[in-house]
């Protein structure tokens, strides 16, 4: 299988043993040794942005922002209805998947819930159901009250909550990271008008 | 004229010579093709890493095929599909050798490892082999996974969400994980990027690379002997005494061993061919719109098992398995040739290596049929289109009809099943009433309990006594009614036994 050809041009010391070829040597080892050094450190120099490029992603401090979902008149004290917007992180090509859906639930005249489509388990879109009054999980079979506590399954918490506001007649909630366990629908820093209905919500809101 | 063919033939051979000697390569392969093999290992066990190897190769042609129209947008991915298998000539088909491809491909590389692993392959001194043989048993999973992204539908997208969901239960990472896989805070353009890096650069060169090294070592160590019962592997004498049986026994790879390997690469070739030909390609279903939440997503083949199993496991204990196990089963699948790189090779002799293969081979089987019709999984539509069957509103009150409604309009139907029909997270109420006593059911309804969520918010008075009378109707084939002891030792006589027919029922409850 090996039948490497010799290497030209080493006849010149073809009667030294390996270690005397290796003492003669010593000052082209030293500089290869020397441009081995050289090598690491120009990688090193080089090999930093590329790293911090690929991790531009993961350090990023997206805090997304306040979204309009429409006039508060438009959700019916004690229903849940599903209202879609433009995600406000959404970037050049994402098309559809800019897209997101959330349930919002007005509770009484003053008090909102605006939950996220996503299941606290493994992210699938739950869906209302009006007359049983669940979120119901196509996937795993999770089931959340209409609170959006958990009822069942194998969700280990309630549903992931936006943070809401509402502002000259508008509802607004505050979007921005695709809810999961680690990366909750919830404002990242202070809202920016401090107009806090969801201040006496108590245990409703989530803690940013 | 013979002078003419003898020219010919000196031309040729001049120009083979002209070539050899400046590439160097065609003798040293020619002499490694031909290396001699023992004559008991040119079996029809032995050729499924050679299958592997086609089907990769298959995959890659296949795949820059696809590259020349598909379209790695998130705006655009799911319609280049639609024009792959409507709009170009032959793109349905190349889509599909593409997909079948795919799936025979994990399959003969699980088929390849079980073999490997049965026949003690794995041993001195092929230890490394294996261990590359893990990585790129991972490597085809990884490409698997990937490529079920590129489909870019409802199920590609929100099987992005469950990975999502699962990285985010990384402590103290969670967060950057979940952005470093998605790209940025949703998933959108950025994450169809990334994982079409992955799936066309990055695995795929590993991927080759991999292979490369894992045919290597099996030409440098030689094809595994046939195991035979008693014949141990010991590092002081296995390689001299595969040398010998080599000696005796040898037979020429190719062409003696290796027209097996090419019949079964030529049969799998065809059975892609013909499953692409036949069943077409996978998809794409829905498009990646999160706003159509009517989906039920599902992910490939060869990851229902997972699904299955992350609807199995309790809440507490869920996200320790999902973030150890995997590690702890790939460490386990690493170390095994260097815990074990010695003893037996033969299975007859290795029952705890046979019962492992069985009992793994089992559970996938049993989780992957599971996975196949989601038992766990509420059907949303059931109680707009699963009628209460007619034969359980005969000789019924006005009040338990009233509780057929009831059951109907309050969904019970998605989870649980009437005459078959219904969803199967809860129990079938077909003979309910033989189980459970009316107050037991007044309370599960209300309080829940189990799987089962609390409906005393959703059910007013009156729709409870209605429900519950329905459901005590519910005996099967005329079972006895379900009965509680304390209450009957009382004398309180206050439980309600509706009887059949509908007469005597009145009758009894006076």
């Amino acid at each position: 299988m090996s039948e490497f050809l010799e290497h030209p041009g080493e006849s010149a010391n073809g009667d030294l043993t390996p270690e005397e070829k290796l003492a003669a040597h010593s000052r082209r080892t030293f500089l290869f040794k020397l441009s081995v050094l050289l090598n690491a450190a120009v990688g090193t120099v080089l090999a930093v942005p590329l790293v911090g490029y690929l991790l531009g992603p993961a350090m990023s401090k997206n805090t997304g922002s306040w979204i309009v979902l429409g006039t508060v008149d438009e959700f019916p004290v004690g229903q849940t209805r599903l209202v879609d917007f433009e995600s406000p992180v959404a970037r050049l090509g994402d098309g559809q998947t800019a897209k997101v859906a959330c349930w919002v639930r007005r509770a009484s005249e003053q008090q909102f819930q605006v939950f996220a489509i996503n299941c606290a388990h493994l992210g699938c879109p739950v869906r209302w159901f009006a007359q049983s009054k669940l979120f119901m999980c196509p996937c795993h079979g999770g089931a959340y009250y209409e609170d959006g506590t958990r009822a069942s399954g194998p969700p280990e918490r309630g549903l992931f909550e936006y943070k809401y506001k509402i502002s000259g007649g508008s509802l607004l909630i505050h979007a921005g990271d695709m809810p999961t366990l680690a990366t909750q629908a919830k404002c990242g820093g202070k809202p920016l008008v401090q107009i806090e209905a969801a201040t006496e919500k108590g245990s409703n809101s989530w803690p940013a | 004229m013979a002078g003419l063919k003898q020219r010919v033939i000196d031309a040729a051979l001049k120009s083979y010579e002209w070539l050899e000697s400046r590439l160097g390569l065609i003798k040293p392969i020619s002499k490694a093709a031909a290396h001699p093999t023992p004559a008991n290992n040119a079996s029809w066990m032995y050729v499924f890493g050679s299958a592997a190897t086609v089907l990769l190769i298959l995959q890659v042609v296949t795949g820059i095929l696809l590259a020349l129209v598909y379209s790695p947008s998130a705006n655009e991915a799911w319609g280049s599909l639609q024009v792959l298998n409507h709009n170009i000539a032959l793109g349905w088909y190349l889509r599909a050798l593409h997909g079948w491809g795919s799936d025979f491909m994990v399959a003969i590389v699980l088929i390849h490892m079980v073999q490997v692993f049965l026949f003690g392959a794995y041993k001195f001194p092929r230890e490394l082999t294996w261990i590359v043989g893990v990585i790129l048993l991972l490597l085809t999973l990884g490409m698997a996974f990937t490529g079920q992204v590129m489909r870019f539908d409802q199920d590609a997208y929100w099987g992005l969400g469950i990975g999502a969901s699962i990285a985010s239960r990384v402590p103290f990472v969670g967060a950057p994980l979940v952005h470093l896989i998605l790209g940025g805070p949703i998933i959108g353009a950025a994450t169809l990027s990334r994982f079409f890096t992955l799936h066309v650069f990055v695995i795929p060169g590993m991927l080759l690379a991999g292979v490369g090294v894992h045919i290597w070592m099996t030409l440098l160590h030689g094809v595994s002997d046939w195991p035979m019962p008693g014949r141990i592997v010991s590092k002081a004498t296995y390689e001299k005494e595969y040398h010998e049986l080599t000696e005796k026994t040898g037979i020429p790879f190719v062409p003696d061993a290796a027209w097996k390997d090419a019949v079964f690469a030529a049969a799998i070739l065809f059975s892609v061919m013909a499953c692409a030909f036949f069943f077409g390609p996978f998809g794409p279903s829905g498009q990646p719109d999160p706003t159509i939440i009517q989906t039920a997503p599902k992910p490939d083949f060869f990851f229902l098992w997972i699904y299955a199993v992350l609807a199995f496991l309790p809440a507490s204990m869920e996200t320790p398995v999902m973030l150890i196990v995997p590690v702890v089963v790939i460490a386990a699948m690493l170390a095994l040739p260097l815990v074990a790189g010695e003893g037996e090779r033969h299975w007859t002799r290795r029952p705890i290596a046979v019962l492992m293969v069985s009992v793994i081979a089992l559970s996938l089987g049993i989780f992957t049929r599971l996975g196949t019709y989601t038992p766990w999984s509420p059907i949303m539509e059931a109680w707009t289109s699963d009628a209460i069957p007619v034969k359980y509103l005969h000789d019924r009150t006005p009040l338990e009809r009233q509780g057929a409604l009831v059951l109907q309009d309050k969904q019970c139907r998605n989870c649980h099943s009437l005459n078959g029909a219904g969803g199967q997270r809860g129990p079938a109420l077909d003979d309910i009433a033989s189980r459970m006593t009316e107050d037991q059911m007044i309370r599960q309804v209300l309080q829940g309990g189990g799987n089962m969520p609390a409906y005393g918010n959703a059910l007013n008075p009156s729709e409870t006594k209605a429900l519950v009378r329905f459901l005590m109707t519910l005996r099967g084939n005329g079972l006895e009614p379900a009965i509680d002891a304390s209450q009957k030792l009382s004398g309180s006589g206050a439980f309600y036994v509706p009887q059949r027919p509908v007469h005597s029922a009145l009758k009894n409850t006076k």
